[in-house]
């Protein structure tokens, strides 16, 4: 199993209130994944010479402990990106300026057990095992703002239940994708995408399908042409909800065998698994509730 | 008649259905609404009554499964394999049904006005279906008696496999399955496809719709095939 959820934001008032609606979804899905649970929130993007890094702590020794100040001041140090950061026990969002790769390359070659959650100029995520409520609880999701999010609750069948194998998982900048399914061809799809110098950070199969659609986002196909190549190439069951900076986009297999359900009005595009999640949003009595078919895709703007 | 409600904001779907599994005497003629239902599973599974049930909104997964004498109307939409199973009694959904709708019902009639998804009565086994929008891929999978009269399109590989179950298409079809083939309109054609949309509220010119039958080529081995069929 695994539930998804999504949420996009029509009104600027709304946008306050993203995570306060979120959570109930998230929860709402706990029975078809109670093992791991996470978002991506996309909020106003910083300047374009700038990137958050979304980090986890959680495989260090220190874990919610960890020192993010000493870091850092470290980082500051050594390299010219006035770096800053807002921690939150065992996550952190590093804002840093200038030279963002190389701020990537240190923090792995000093902090090697620090998780680099996500990058890019809007997304912040979160990402940990435990029960949904848990880890809204200890990431304080109710409190998250910002345009849209993209979430899930995880039921593990593909790999083990690490935190880096829980959902949204990322490529590149601000594109993360949720997945709930099985695919049965993951590991030819890294082969084709390895010797390309594609990195994979786990044995999951998720990743393999978001990796494949950052590479063809980032060779130049639109949204809707690198979906129709993920329809071509990925093989299995699956229901994707990805986010970009300004979008949210689904796609579900041809043969539908894992389900979603949108509920659309003026005021807010919600996305979840079963009608359960959507069932206590505002006057959802009115909103347009449809479910997507199969192989179309369907985007919604920020 | 006695009339109940059963608020889901304040009572359990365990709650819910084990009243609705008393003996058939005692709940004879209820009349029973399921308020707030919120998209919870298995609602009103398993009823043997002649009782008649109103789920004031959308329904999860399985809702009037197994249905046997009930009437289970529906105002919203209904998850994956609504009224799957149904032995008799009516499954009326007001909105759209996603997938399984109706598999292996073995009577009743299930009504759904708005589209159903894909293997919409699969494998159905004396069922009628009447589907007042467009089914999706691989409906009536298997279908081994009943009748489906579907007024809208149907997607790919409709029939596929066919026993002895009748479909009736008014709209476009995608593609049939393996061994399913059209064949004319007979009086009792007409006469079955005017009775379904009777009984199922709606209208239209029986004669707009095609018969859809098994052409029964599967029904022995040949060994000559070679397995290509």
């Amino acid at each position: 199993m695994c539930g998804i959820v999504g949420l996009l934001v029509k009104t600027p008032a709304l946008r306050e209130r993203l995570g306060v609606l979120m959570v109930p979804m998230l929860i709402g899905m706990t029975e078809r994944g109670p093992d791991s649970a996470g978002l991506a929130v996309f909020g106003k993007p910083v300047d374009a010479s700038q990137r958050k890094l979304s980090l986890y702590a959680g495989f260090t020794e220190e874990g919610a402990r960890f020192a993010w100040q000493p870091l850092v001041e470290a980082l500051n140090a050594v390299m010219d990106v006035t770096a800053r950061v807002d921690s939150k026990g065992n996550h952190a969002v590093l804002t840093v300026q200038g030279d963002i790769e190389g701020v990537k390359t240190w923090l792995r070659e000093h902090y090697p057990k620090l998780y680099q959650l996500s990058s890019g100029r809007s997304i912040d995520l979160y990402k940990d095992v435990g029960s949904p409520s848990q880890v809204a609880g200890r990431y304080d999701f109710a409190n998250l703002k910002g345009s849209h999010l993209v979430g899930h609750t995880r039921m593990a069948t593909e790999s083990a239940v690490t935190p880096d194998r829980a959902h949204p998982f990322t490529a590149g900048d601000d594109f993360c994708l949720v997945h709930n399914g099985s695919l049965s061809n993951a590991h030819g799809v890294r082969r084709k995408l390895e010797p390309q110098g594609i990195h994979f950070d786990t044995d999951n199969d998720t990743e393999a399908a978001c990796r494949f659609l950052e590479w063809r986002l980032r060779e130049g196909d639109t949204l809707p042409v690198a979906l129709q190549r993920g329809f071509e190439e990925l093989d299995g069951f699956y229901t994707f909800l990805m986010g970009t900076s300004t979008e949210l986009a689904l796609i579900r297999d041809p043969f539908a065998c894992k389900p979603a359900v949108v509920a659309e009005n003026d005021d807010y595009v919600a996305i979840a698994s079963e009608f359960r999640s959507l069932a206590h949003l505002p006057d959802i009595k009115n909103a347009k509730v449809f479910e997507p078919a199969p192989e179309e895709m369907y985007v919604w703007k920020a | 008649m006695e009339s109940l409600t059963f608020d889901l904001e304040r009572t359990t779907v365990r709650e819910l259905n084990q009243f609705l599994h008393k003996p058939a005497n005692e709940l004879e003629g209820l009349k029973l609404t399921v308020a707030a239902p919120n998209g919870a599973h298995n609602l009103a599974v398993g009823v043997d009554a002649p009782v008649q049930v109103t789920i004031a909104g959308h329904a999860g997964y399985y809702a009037g499964g197994m249905n046997q004498h009930a009437t289970i109307e529906i105002d919203g939409s209904a998850g994956t394999g609504v009224a799957e199973n149904m032995m008799s009694g009516k499954v009326h959904v007001k909105g759209f049904a996603s997938n399984g709708a109706g598999a292996s019902a073995h009577g009743g009639l299930l009504v759904i006005d708005g589209d159903a998804g894909l293997r919409c009565g699969i494998s159905l086994k004396g069922g009628d279906i009447v589907v007042g929008g467009s089914v999706g891929s691989f409906s009536a999978f298997m279908a081994q008696a009943g009748r489906m009269v579907i007024c809208g399109d149907a997607g790919d590989a409709l029939g596929d496999s066919l026993y002895e179950a009748v479909l009736y298409v008014r709209g476009e079809v995608k593609s049939l399955g393996a061994d399913a083939q059209y064949e004319p309109m007979a009086q009792a054609d007409l006469d079955a496809v005017r009775a379904l949309l009777a009984a199922a509220g709606m209208d239209h010119d029986p004669a707009s719709f095609k018969r859809i039958a098994s052409a029964r080529t599967l029904y022995h081995w040949n060994a000559d095939a070679n397995q290509e069929y």
